[in-house]
């Protein structure tokens, strides 16, 4: 009797052990995905942030003129100056309030084709614009804003010595890139196709930022990332320009989308962007223009 | 023998006690979650594209994602044997000063996400980390090795053996080691004879866990080990980078994955059950 009671016991423990360790791997593995955890936790308080609007709209519906919210969807490498663009363009129309949501192009791409709601969409690369257009999303014809090529990053001071492309094969050298899935990957590939250099890589990261900050920990002696990402690493990283990146560019489109709420408010985010103001913060972030 | 009839006969008895007592509005509830686990599986199995789904998962990249997940996996379930049964026998059966901290500790892996466990890993082995000088001292390079995947995982999945084996080492109680102690045994035979025979289902159980968590590690392996098909790029990440570009080998994998999840808690369970439960 005693015994039963024992070994039932024995097993709901068991199970109780089971059940929260798989919730918690739920959480864990939620939070593990860079490209998904920004993109939930912006919607999320994008929710939040609508919320607040409406509700601060009912109470001062009075006074002020309008409220509105503009959903942005913006490739993750923009984060640094579309966040500023978006208080530029807070102070330029009174009362509205720009979200963000950042996370990889092809992230975004999938999220809105499943139909989440966005204004405007800013991808990384022309090929996962060219999805968007494709699913019928895209309203009207993208507009390239920016471009970006890419750079070796090396540890402080460089002090291996790379001087260039070529100098990535030395056999002492771990090389981490990005996979030629991504990007900047493709980007790599193309570099590696013109210079006929073949690189062995220690690692092909899914994302842009897992190169940099292989780099900036120290793991990897160089990696190859966005000239952006080199300039918003400070002096956690060295930055070793070489000349063939020139020939690789990689450009930015953006468009507003068919399903937006706010299409004039889009019209003009896309104005800004691609207006004197815009351009000059990109530029400054280590940008260039589009071809 | 025949204590396993008993044992076996008395679960029976047992569940159906419970099945008596059961009020009837805990079926609806229960059901409502079991679609929510059953529904997202349900919706991916319809979206796999069967047509393809053979040459999706027989590519090259595919293959040796898995075959890496599982010796990956394996490797590292038994680390976690190894290291995990003392530990819970220690937390279970010893007295001192701190345990109560100890016991936290070791299960902080399962509260912190995955992601910080491979920052943290970075720090302790990485080339400028805590050990990482000392080992590279020693000719050992640990990062973007397979051998830094085995860490990772061990590292996320440990804590789950020594949870589930120090729970089953608590309600087995003391009185047959006491017994067998006063007969004379010395204590390595009781661990050995008594001990963990009582708490095999419990490590059993465990080890099933961490082989799971293992199989799906995918912040601390992306984060520490990096991603290089055949060295450390793992079915979690092969199936995160294929969803860059061909949703469909990034849903047939994820099918291989549960497929090959459900047959590890299928076979241990009856392999279990036939055993000593």
């Amino acid at each position: 009797m005693s015994r039963d009671r024992l070994f039932s016991s024995a097993r709901l423990s068991v199970a109780a052990t089971a059940a929260l360790g798989l919730l918690l791997t739920g959480c864990g593995s939620s939070g593990s995905g860079s490209g998904t955890t920004t993109a939930g936790s912006t919607s999320a308080s994008s929710g939040s942030s609508s919320a607040s609007t409406s509700g601060s709209s009912t109470a001062s519906s009075s006074t002020a003129a309008e409220s509105s919210t503009l959903t942005v969807f913006a490739a993750a490498s923009l984060k640094a100056t579309f966040t500023e663009l978006g208080e530029t363009f807070e102070d330029q129309h009174p009362g509205t309030t720009v979200t963000f949501n950042f996370a990889g192009s092809s992230d975004l791409v999938t999220q809105i084709t499943a139909g989440a709601p966005a204004d405007v969409f800013a991808s990384a690369d022309v090929n996962n614009m060219t999805k968007a257009t494709d699913a019928d999303v895209v309203a009207g014809e993208p507009v390239d804003f920016a471009s970006n090529t890419l750079t070796i990053v090396t540890q402080p001071g460089n002090p291996k010595g790379i001087t260039g492309f070529a100098d990535l094969t030395k056999s002492d050298l771990q090389v981490v890139v990005c996979a030629p899935q991504v990007p900047c990957g493709s980007a790599t590939e193309k570099v590696e196709q013109n210079t006929g250099v073949t690189l062995a890589p220690v690692s092909e990261e899914s994302s842009v930022t897992d190169v940099l900050n292989k780099v900036e920990t120290g793991q990897a002696d160089a990696g190859l990332v966005y000239v952006t990402d080199a300039s918003g690493a400070g002096d956690k990283v060295s930055a070793v320009a070489f000349p063939e990146s020139t020939a690789v560019v990689n450009v930015y489109p953006i468009a507003a989308l068919t399903d937006a709420s706010q299409p004039e408010l889009a019209r003009e985010f896309i104005e800004l962007i691609t207006g004197p103001d815009g351009q000059q913060v990109l530029e400054g972030a280590g940008f260039q223009p589009a071809p | 023998m025949t204590t396993q009839q008993e044992r076996r006969s008395g679960r029976r008895a047992s569940a159906a006690r419970t099945d008596a007592g059961l009020p009837g509005w805990v079926y609806l509830p229960a059901l409502i979650g079991g679609i929510f686990i059953v529904l997202p599986l349900v919706a991916m199995v319809a979206r796999v594209n069967w047509g393809q789904f053979w040459i999706l998962v027989t590519s090259e990249s595919s293959v040796a994602a898995l075959w890496l997940s599982l010796k990956t996996a394996t490797a590292s379930t038994l680390l976690c044997v190894m290291l995990g049964t003392p530990m819970a026998l220690v937390l279970a059966r010893s007295r001192f000063p701190g345990l109560r901290l100890a016991r936290s500790l070791v299960l902080l892996p399962l509260v912190l996400p995955p992601v910080v466990g491979g920052i943290a890993l970075i720090y302790t082995f990485g080339r400028q980390g805590l050990l990482g000088g000392t080992l590279e001292v020693l000719g050992i390079r640990i990062a973007f090795t397979t051998a830094a995947v085995v860490i990772a995982q061990t590292f996320v999945a440990l804590p789950f053996l020594v949870l589930s084996l120090e729970g089953s080492l608590r309600t087995a109680g003391r009185r047959y080691e006491a017994v067998a102690a006063t007969l004379g045994a010395n204590p390595t035979t009781v661990l050995r004879r008594v001990t963990l025979p009582l708490v095999l289902p419990g490590l059993t159980s465990g080890a099933v866990l961490a082989f799971a968590r293992a199989l799906g590690e995918f912040g601390a392996t992306l984060t520490f080990a990096g991603s290089l098909q055949g060295v450390t790029r793992t079915l979690p990440l092969e199936i995160y980078l294929q969803r860059e570009t061909d949703a469909d080998a990034a849903v047939a994998l994820s099918l291989v994955l549960v497929v090959v999840a459900v047959l590890i808690v299928l076979v241990t369970r009856r392999r279990g059950s036939e055993g000593v439960v």
